[in-house]
């Protein structure tokens, strides 16, 4: 293992940055790129002045605003709501095809993963637009159930793509084998093929969840106007003008997302 | 696996079947949805406008959107792989526990909320911004294209990254080593030895980073004010403001043809190069 290690470190250290000394430079550069304008999100959010850009002085009372503000409840709550049950159906529906992929000839499975990809490569706007009109065309009232079976249907390709990384992980044997000791399809399933699969179930929950949190073009198509998520709220007050209000509570959704990401970092570790 | 592939054909096959049906029917009583019989209207109307005689004469500004669109989003692109190269290489070169840290700080930004990373530029660009006072004086930054292409390379950025780091991670660095040792120059190495491992990252990388960008929506919206409409903008005005679904529909249908013949664009460049390295 040592060896392993030091073979690796040797093999990198080599090429150093005296080869590439603009390289470090671009790389560093970049990951500022990456983090400052977040940062200058959070450090707005303490200004005390009612213009979001002119520092005035140090005060927390915007968060109090957004934490007091019924509305940003009311649409944290949808948030809530539609991320867990589209990250719940999205896992089982998953699953399912994660399962049933691996039993299917090579030509059956390049048309399911067709299906289950495509919402990864089509652009955003026109799945938006086209479930809007197929919503349109069904008669079915824009709303929470709208916004929810949209949810799903573009959560599926991120929850399947660890569960279907885990499952090829997996020795196939291990199921045959329980069969082989009398378990029913649905017992080797229960106690063998959910077990294993557990640690790629919660990495595609956690992907559905936060990428559920996230969506704002597909809900600001399908919801109606009575249903509110926190990105479409945000998209309200933005139309309205730049707030402070806007920096703290764009500082809360940052502050969440780094909570799940670091549950999702820490659960990833623990398992090894 | 049957009901997940039946509900995805419901939710993500369908609806594209009725766009491209509504984009060949014609504006529904009070702009509310379609109807009528078949008619190819809508996608005249992307290239001609009919004048009160009848007449029809070419009206570029459809296509005007489109080709803005295009341009930026190859802008952007090329603005990715420029920068995101160099990095991926470096991040390759670190020891192994500093590239688990580095994909993890790559990662994070990729994760958050894309609203609140779009909102951000507005906070900087803006003329009272942080930019504007370091440079003593504002200088409309916001509400341009450049705004927009800003917003886009960095919302853009970790999905051409993170693949060319993958290229990158697999490459043995010892080869270009041995290039050195062989008395190639720096930029030789990186032409001819680096380079050639890690296209296959860069070809995922420009997919990723040049499909969402055709279509963007929020980054024009938010920090290219009406000056740099793009074809996402268009496709919310005709279903919103404009009540014309059926324009609306062709032109996500054009959108959708675009993003097609890019990915088959690129899955043939990625054989024929398949096809040279196995030549070689």
């Amino acid at each position: 293992m040592n060896r392993e290690a030091n073979r690796e470190a040797n093999r990198t250290r080599r090429v150093d940055l005296r080869r590439f000394p603009a390289f470090a430079t671009v790389s560093v550069l970049l990951l500022v790129f990456l983090y400052l304008p977040l940062l200058v999100v959070v450090a707005y959010a303490f200004n005390t002045g009612r213009i979001a850009t002119i520092w005035e002085g140090f005060s927390l009372h915007w968060f109090g605003d957004v934490v007091a503000n019924a509305d940003i409840r009311n649409a944290t709550t949808t948030s809530l709501q539609v991320a867990a049950v589209a990250t719940v159906c999205s896992v089982v529906l998953a699953i399912g095809i994660a399962l049933g992929l691996a039993a299917l000839r090579r030509t059956a499975r390049g048309a399911v993963m067709l299906v289950a990809g495509a919402p990864l490569v089509l652009p955003e706007i026109v799945l938006a637009v086209a479930t809007l009109a197929m919503f349109a065309f069904l008669d079915v009232p824009l709303g929470m159930t709208s916004v929810t079976l949209a949810h799903i249907a573009f959560c599926v390709p991120f929850a399947l793509l660890p569960i279907r990384a885990r499952l090829a992980d997996m020795d196939q044997r291990v199921f045959e084998a329980a069969a082989d000791l009398g378990a029913s399809p649905w017992r080797v399933f229960r106690r063998v093929t959910l077990p294993l699969l557990a640690p790629g179930v919660v990495a595609g929950a956690l992907m559905a969840f936060i990428v559920s949190l996230d969506d704002f073009l597909i809900t600001f198509f399908v919801a109606g106007p009575g249903t509110t998520t926190l990105p479409i709220y945000i998209y309200g007050m933005l139309r309205v003008g730049i707030t402070p209000a806007v920096n703290a509570l764009s500082t809360l959704i940052l502050l969440v997302s780094l909570l799940v990401l670091a549950a999702a970092y820490f659960a990833g570790r623990k398992r090894g | 696996m049957l009901p997940g592939t039946l509900f995805l054909l419901a939710l993500v096959g369908a609806p594209l079947v009725v766009v491209v049906a509504y984009s060949f029917m014609s504006r529904g009583r009070f702009g509310v949805g379609v109807a009528g019989p078949f008619s190819v209207d809508s996608y005249v109307r992307l290239l001609f406008d009919t004048q009160l005689d009848g007449t029809k004469t070419f009206d570029p500004r459809y296509i005007g959107v489109f080709w803005q669109s295009i341009w930026l989003a190859a802008l952007t692109t090329v603005c990715c792989a420029v920068l995101a190269f160099p990095m991926a290489v470096w991040m390759a070169t670190r020891s192994p526990r500093t590239r688990a840290l580095l994909v993890f700080a790559v990662t994070i930004p990729f994760w958050t909320n894309t609203l609140v990373r779009t909102y951000a530029w507005v906070l900087i660009l803006n003329d009272n911004g942080p930019v504007s006072d370091l440079l003593g004086t504002p200088i409309g930054l916001l509400y341009t294209p450049f705004a927009t292409a800003v917003g886009l390379v960095y919302v853009s950025l970790p999905f051409m990254i993170l693949p060319v780091y993958s290229s990158a991670e697999k490459f043995d660095f010892r080869l270009a080593e041995a290039a050195y040792d062989l008395g190639a120059r720096r930029l030789t190495v990186l032409r001819r030895v680096v380079y050639p491992a890690v296209r296959p990252g860069l070809v995922a990388g420009v997919v990723l980073v040049f499909i969402p960008s055709l279509g963007a929506f929020l980054q024009p919206q938010l920090l290219g004010g009406g000056k740099s409409l793009m074809i996402g903008n268009l496709i919310e005005q005709q279903f919103g403001a404009s009540r014309n679904w059926p324009l609306g529909s062709a032109v996500a249908v054009a959108l959708l043809a675009l993003t097609l013949l890019t990915l088959m664009g690129f899955a043939l460049a990625g054989r024929r190069g398949d096809q040279k390295a196995s030549l070689l």
